[in-house]
C-alpha cells in the first residue's frame, strides 16, 4: 500500500498535481529514522495547531482526551485517521510541499494546519 | 428546590424559582428566552411514588433517553453499562409504561459493534420494545454511519443518511440526522437533501398537527464554540413556523436545557453515561468528573406527553438518583 501511495504520489508530482501529497503511513518500518513530529490533542485542540514539517518526516498525533477524536483532511488529501480512543496515535508522513487543513470529524470545531516544506 | 424542569403551557402553576436556579445553573454562557413557557418540577420518583402527578388520561407518552457512550470505562463512568441499565430499571417501573422510547444518538462510545451489541443485549430487559434511533457522532466514525443505519434505521426505512418521520395519535414525529458530513470548523449539519425532504414531509400536514423533532445534536445554537448548534437548523425550523406546537427534542450536551421561542419548545436531555460541564465552564466539552456519589443526579431520562386538546407537550426529566 506504501509503494502504490508513492507511486501516485510521485505520478501525481510529474504532473503537476499535488494530490496524495501527504500520504498515509500505518508502518514505521519503511520510513526509518525519519525525524517524528509530534501533535498532542487535549482539551479538543490540536497542539501545535499549525506544524510546518518538511517532506518526509513523519507526524504523529495522540489523543490525551478521554473523548474520541479522528484526524481527517479537507479534501481528503491523506488518509483519515480512525477513531483514536485515550492514549492512541496515528502517523503520517508528509509528501509533497504545500498546506494541508484537516479536523476531527466527530468535533469538527477542531481543526489544524500541516505545512510541508522541500 | 427540584434540580429538574418541564413545562406544560397548558397548566397555571408557574414555578419561577426552579426556572431560576436552571438559569443559573445553565450558567452564563446560554440565552434563555421563554415566551408563554411554564415550568413545573416533576421526577420519575414522585411520580411513582404518588401515581397521579403527571396527566392519567394522557394519550400518548413516550421517553427520551440518550447518550449511552456504551464501550466508554473512563474516571467520569467507570460503568456506563450499569447506569444504562438503571435508566431501563426506571422505565420499567413506571405505572404507565410509555408507549416507545426515543434514543437521540451516542449509543457506542466508538463506533463498535461489540458496543452495539451490548447496548442490543442491555435494552432487550426494557418492557418497551419499541424504540426509535436517530444516530450521535460517536455512532458514525468510522464508516459515515453504515453500520448505524444496518443496525437501528432498517424499520424506519431511513432516507438519505437515515432521517424518517413516523405518527402516533396524531403527533406527527421527525428523526433528523446532523452527525455526518460535517465540515472542518463547523457545527452540526443537515444538509440541503435532508431539509428538503422535511419540506415535503411536512407540507400536506394541518397547522394543528403537535410535531415532534429529534436529533442529536441540539437544533439551536446552546454554545457553537464547543460545537453545541447545528449549522442550517435555522432552515428546518422554517418549514415548522406555521404548525401550533413543535417540540424538539436533543442529546449530545449530557445535561438538561431548554428554551421557548415562540410555539418551538427545544429540549436537551441528560446523558445516562457521564455529564458534561456547562457550557463554556469547563477548557472542553469533555466528559465531566463528579464526585462518584453525584454521578447519578447528573445522569437521566426525559418523559414526554401528549393529551389530545392540548397544544404543549410536557417534558419531564428525571435524573437516576
Amino acid at each position: 500500500m506504501n509503494t502504490i501511495i508513492s507511486k501516485i504520489t510521485i505520478a501525481a508530482l510529474l504532473s503537476g498535481f499535488s494530490l496524495f501529497a501527504v500520504a498515509g503511513e500505518m508502518n514505521d518500518a519503511s520510513t526509518g529514522n525519519a525525524k517524528e513530529n509530534k501533535i498532542e490533542i487535549k482539551d479538543f485542540a490540536f497542539n501545535p495547531q499549525n506544524i510546518t514539517v518538511k517532506s518526509g518526516e513523519k507526524i504523529t498525533w495522540i489523543n490525551k482526551d478521554e473523548e474520541p477524536h479522528t484526524v481527517v483532511s479537507v479534501g481528503k488529501q491523506f488518509k483519515k485517521s480512525p477513531g483514536l480512543d485515550t492514549d492512541q496515535t496515528y502517523t503520517i508522513v508528509a509528501g509533497a510541499p504545500g498546506t494541508y487543513s484537516y479536523f476531527c470529524s466527530v468535533h469538527p470545531k477542531m481543526t489544524g494546519t500541516i505545512v510541508v516544506k522541500q | 428546590m427540584s434540580d429538574y424542569i418541564s413545562h406544560d403551557r397548558e397548566h397555571d402553576g408557574i414555578d419561577r424559582r426552579g426556572f431560576l436556579k436552571c438559569m443559573a445553573w445553565a450558567g452564563t454562557g446560554v440565552l434563555w428566552t421563554i415566551s408563554g413557557g411554564v415550568l413545573a418540577s416533576k421526577t420519575l420518583a414522585e411520580v411513582a411514588k404518588a401515581g397521579s402527578s403527571l396527566p392519567k388520561a394522557s394519550d400518548l407518552s413516550f421517553l427520551q433517553i440518550s447518550d449511552s457512550h456504551i464501550g466508554f470505562n473512563k474516571a467520569a463512568n467507570k460503568d456506563v453499562t450499569e447506569t444504562f441499565k438503571i435508566a431501563l430499571d426506571r422505565i420499567n417501573a413506571m405505572p404507565t409504561p410509555p408507549s416507545f422510547l426515543i434514543h437521540t444518538g451516542d449509543i457506542s462510545q466508538l463506533s463498535k459493534p461489540e458496543e452495539f451489541d451490548t447496548f442490543d443485549q442491555i435494552l432487550k430487559s426494557c418492557r418497551t420494545k419499541d424504540v426509535f434511533y436517530v444516530p450521535g457522532e460517536h455512532d458514525v466514525i468510522n464508516d459515515g454511519g453504515k453500520m448505524y443505519r444496518e443496525r437501528y434505521l432498517k424499520n424506519v426505512q431511513g432516507k438519505g443518511s437515515g432521517w424518517y418521520s413516523f405518527n402516533k395519535n396524531g403527533v406527527h414525529f421527525v428523526g433528523l440526522v446532523n452527525v455526518l458530513d460535517l465540515q472542518a470548523g463547523g457545527l452540526g449539519q443537515l444538509g440541503d437533501d435532508q431539509l428538503e425532504w422535511l419540506e415535503d414531509d411536512v407540507k400536506g400536514l394541518g397547522a394543528d398537527t403537535p410535531i415532534v423533532v429529534f436529533a442529536h445534536i441540539p437544533l439551536w445554537s446552546v454554545y457553537p464554540k464547543w460545537g453545541w448548534g447545528t449549522s442550517d437548523s435555522e432552515r428546518a425550523l422554517g418549514y415548522l413556523k406555521r404548525f401550533g406546537s413543535v417540540t424538539v427534542l436533543n442529546g449530545h450536551i449530557h445535561q438538561v436545557l431548554q428554551k421557548v421561542e415562540g410555539n418551538v419548545t427545544f429540549h436537551t436531555a441528560m446523558s445516562t453515561a457521564f455529564p458534561q460541564a456547562a457550557p463554556g465552564d469547563a477548557p472542553s466539552p469533555g466528559p465531566l468528573t463528579v464526585p462518584a456519589e453525584k454521578l447519578r443526579s447528573m445522569l437521566g431520562l426525559t418523559s414526554v406527553q401528549y393529551k389530545q386538546g392540548k397544544t404543549a407537550l410536557a417534558v419531564v426529566d428525571s435524573t437516576l438518583s
